[in-house]
């Protein structure tokens, strides 16, 4: 089973590799990916080196192109593919139908991976992106239970890669518009959700803060209660006059325990999430799960997750707490 | 342009729904989309009631499509899309690419709903080859994603735009309505039902905000192009889809046929049309006070 890795920057990409990722992914410092944050990404200079770095430790480096171009800017996402292929990348990770289209039919040597954001969630619509586009690997949503990664695996479609740990979109990936609600700004087309330009904190006279997106109030804090960032799914609400957190908690997705039943279900790679997260939290996260997967490789007889691996991991969570997420039925 | 009721969106028990579609069929729409979108458990109507919903429909002359769930996961719930695909009659609404491909491998025309995500010409170009001949589109594009539809200079297929409704902005494996209520989703006990148009979440300084429907969340307010009709028309756009609601859905169709009929767009209703309009989709522009005094 392979480590995948975020890199949102070159350091990042030495700490990955250098920790333990098999492959480590990255985004071109433009929309082309879904996380296009300022101060984040790599020029075309970064990415030759970061490669260089990668293929001589005999490790890959994949290029997030994940994001639905519209069509007048069609032609930036073209252009993007056409760079990542000559650069060299070991496989481009694309949700849209036109970019992988074009992706197959221009450079067909280049392994094309289906993003998390093209929303595959049967072996239907796997056989789509295969018999279209010879995907080689695909990256499910986040919305099935264990048992049901099992059985898709056992179709025996495409490679399957699932989301092992980080941040935990509540939603089914590439069909949110949450943020694009509030603010315009859409993970599908601008690779960014409820951006920073938008948030605006305001402090009471009692130490209170408030927090809004595009003036919409996302939540309000206690001086002495832990503030997360205000996405539109983990802010608190009022439903039936309870405020809570009515979609989903600020929490992270740990899929360490399901770690033998991954492997035996034929995963072939485990992503972990947070190319905007540094290099604390990728030199921390790569190197609890390297230790994880080599162990369950050398001893896979009584495999427990170390409690030493998960102290390690809820540190670098959001809000300092993990779930199963989705992957267990109980948090549906 | 042509009007059309898109799927009901809600959870009703099996005789209002029933009620409604004999009521819609009195109504003057062109087209009536119908199925369950968002959640399998929900079984007043089982697929095979829907089936024999939509050909009923279909004997009194109106195009009727049948609409597939936004979101698969469960084998059984490929089951069900495998016989609406082979209902037989009437066309499908494809919501996501596992219908797309079993359309596809019978070689059927279909439509694509406004879940598929069709962001550029080429995309839509592919999903034309696979046999889509009428998009509607996704609820964020606008007016200038169909501008550059055009200016690619492809065949486009028909296109059809929600004029009235909440729009559906997102869909979860987690049921927000069952953790509103405290239950587990695997024991909701249905309780949708409860909320015909939804259950209303609003921000902690009373404001709405959302809605939510099961394991779909939809926005609070009605997103309203009426009085853009006109310049839906000149965008080419072919349909206008108006979504049911609990009460009043008559009222708005009837307003909507008005206004096309006689060619005068109708008073703004609804809240919201921002998406039109290139922004926030919350955000309600009105052209008239945008442009410059003169």
């Amino acid at each position: 089973m392979h480590l995948v890795c975020p890199a949102g920057s070159p350091p990042a990409l030495v700490t990955a590799i250098d920790h333990g990722a098999d492959a480590v992914y990255v985004g071109f410092r433009d929309q082309t990916n879904a996380r296009a944050f300022p101060g984040l990404n790599f020029t075309e200079a970064d990415l030759r080196s970061g490669i260089a770095y990668a293929h001589a430790r005999g490790k890959q480096v994949y290029v997030a192109l994940n994001t639905y171009p519209g069509p007048s800017r069609f032609g930036d996402w073209q252009a993007a593919v056409d760079r990542a292929a000559a650069l060299g990348v070991d496989a481009i990770i694309c949700a849209d139908m036109g970019v992988l289209d074009y992706a197959s039919r221009h450079h067909p040597g280049l392994a094309r991976h289906l993003s998390v954001q093209g929303s595959a969630t049967t072996h239907a619509a796997l056989r789509y992106y295969r018999e279209r586009f010879g995907i080689a690997r695909a990256v499910l949503p986040r919305v099935l239970s264990i048992q049901q990664v099992e059985r898709l695996c056992e179709q025996d479609v495409v490679p399957i890669e699932v989301f092992a740990f980080g941040s935990l979109c509540i939603m089914v990936e590439g069909r949110c518009q949450l943020s694009s609600y509030v603010t315009g700004a859409s993970p599908n087309r601008h690779g960014v959700c409820s951006p920073a330009k938008f948030v605006r904190w305001e402090e009471g006279p009692g130490g209170q803060r408030s927090v809004r997106l595009n003036d919409r109030l996302i939540d309000r804090f206690e001086p002495d209660e832990p503030a997360g960032y205000p996405t539109v799914c983990k802010g608190r609400y009022d439903v039936g006059g309870e405020v809570f957190h009515a979609l989903e908690e600020p929490t992270s997705l740990n899929t360490l325990e399901l770690l033998p039943r991954l492997a035996a279900a034929g995963v072939v790679a485990l992503k972990i999430e947070g190319r905007q997260r540094g290099q604390a939290y990728v030199s921390s996260v790569t190197r609890t799960w390297r230790a994880a997967i080599d162990r369950l490789a050398a001893r896979p007889d009584g495999w427990q997750p170390d409690p030493q691996w998960q102290r390690e991991l809820s540190r670098h969570a959001e809000g300092h707490q993990t779930t199963l997420g989705p992957y267990h039925r109980s948090w549906h | 342009m042509r009007l059309t009721l898109g799927p009901l969106q809600y959870f009703w028990p099996r005789e209002r729904v029933l009620a409604f579609y004999r009521e819609a069929t009195t109504w003057p729409l062109d087209v009536i989309y119908l199925g369950e979108t968002v959640c399998s458990k929900r079984r007043e109507l089982a697929t095979r009631d829907w089936i024999a919903l939509a050909h009923e429909l279909a004997d009194t002359g109106r195009e009727v499509v049948l609409c597939s769930l936004a979101l698969l996961e469960a084998e059984s719930e490929l089951a069900s899309l495998r016989r609406l695909v082979d209902n037989g009659r009437c066309r499908v609404e494809a919501n996501d690419l596992s219908a797309v491909q079993l359309l596809r491998e019978r070689g059927l025309r279909f439509v694509g709903g406004p879940s598929l995500n069709v962001y550029n010409h080429q995309a839509l170009r592919l999903l034309c080859e696979d046999g889509l001949d009428r998009l509607v589109l996704g609820v964020e594009h606008g007016q200038a994603v169909i501008e550059e539809f055009r200016a690619s200079g492809l065949p486009l297929p028909e296109l059809e735009i929600p004029v009235w409704g909440r729009l559906p902005l997102s869909y979860s494996a987690r049921c927000f309505t069952a953790r509103a209520l405290d239950l587990a989703k695997d024991d909701c006990g249905f309780r949708c039902i409860d909320y015909p148009d939804g259950l209303p979440l609003a921000s902690r300084d009373g404001q709405p905000f959302l809605t939510v429907n099961g394991i779909q969340v939809q926005t609070a307010g009605h997103c309203d192009l009426g009085p853009e009709l006109g310049e839906l028309s000149a965008a080419g756009i072919a349909l206008a889809r108006i979504y049911p609601q609990a009460e009043g859905t008559a009222e708005i169709v009837a307003r909507f046929h008005s206004a096309i009929d006689t060619g005068i767009a109708p008073a703004r209703h609804g809240e919201e049309n921002g998406y039109w309009y290139g922004t926030a989709g919350m955000e309600l522009v009105e052209p008239a006070q945008s442009s410059m005094p003169r």
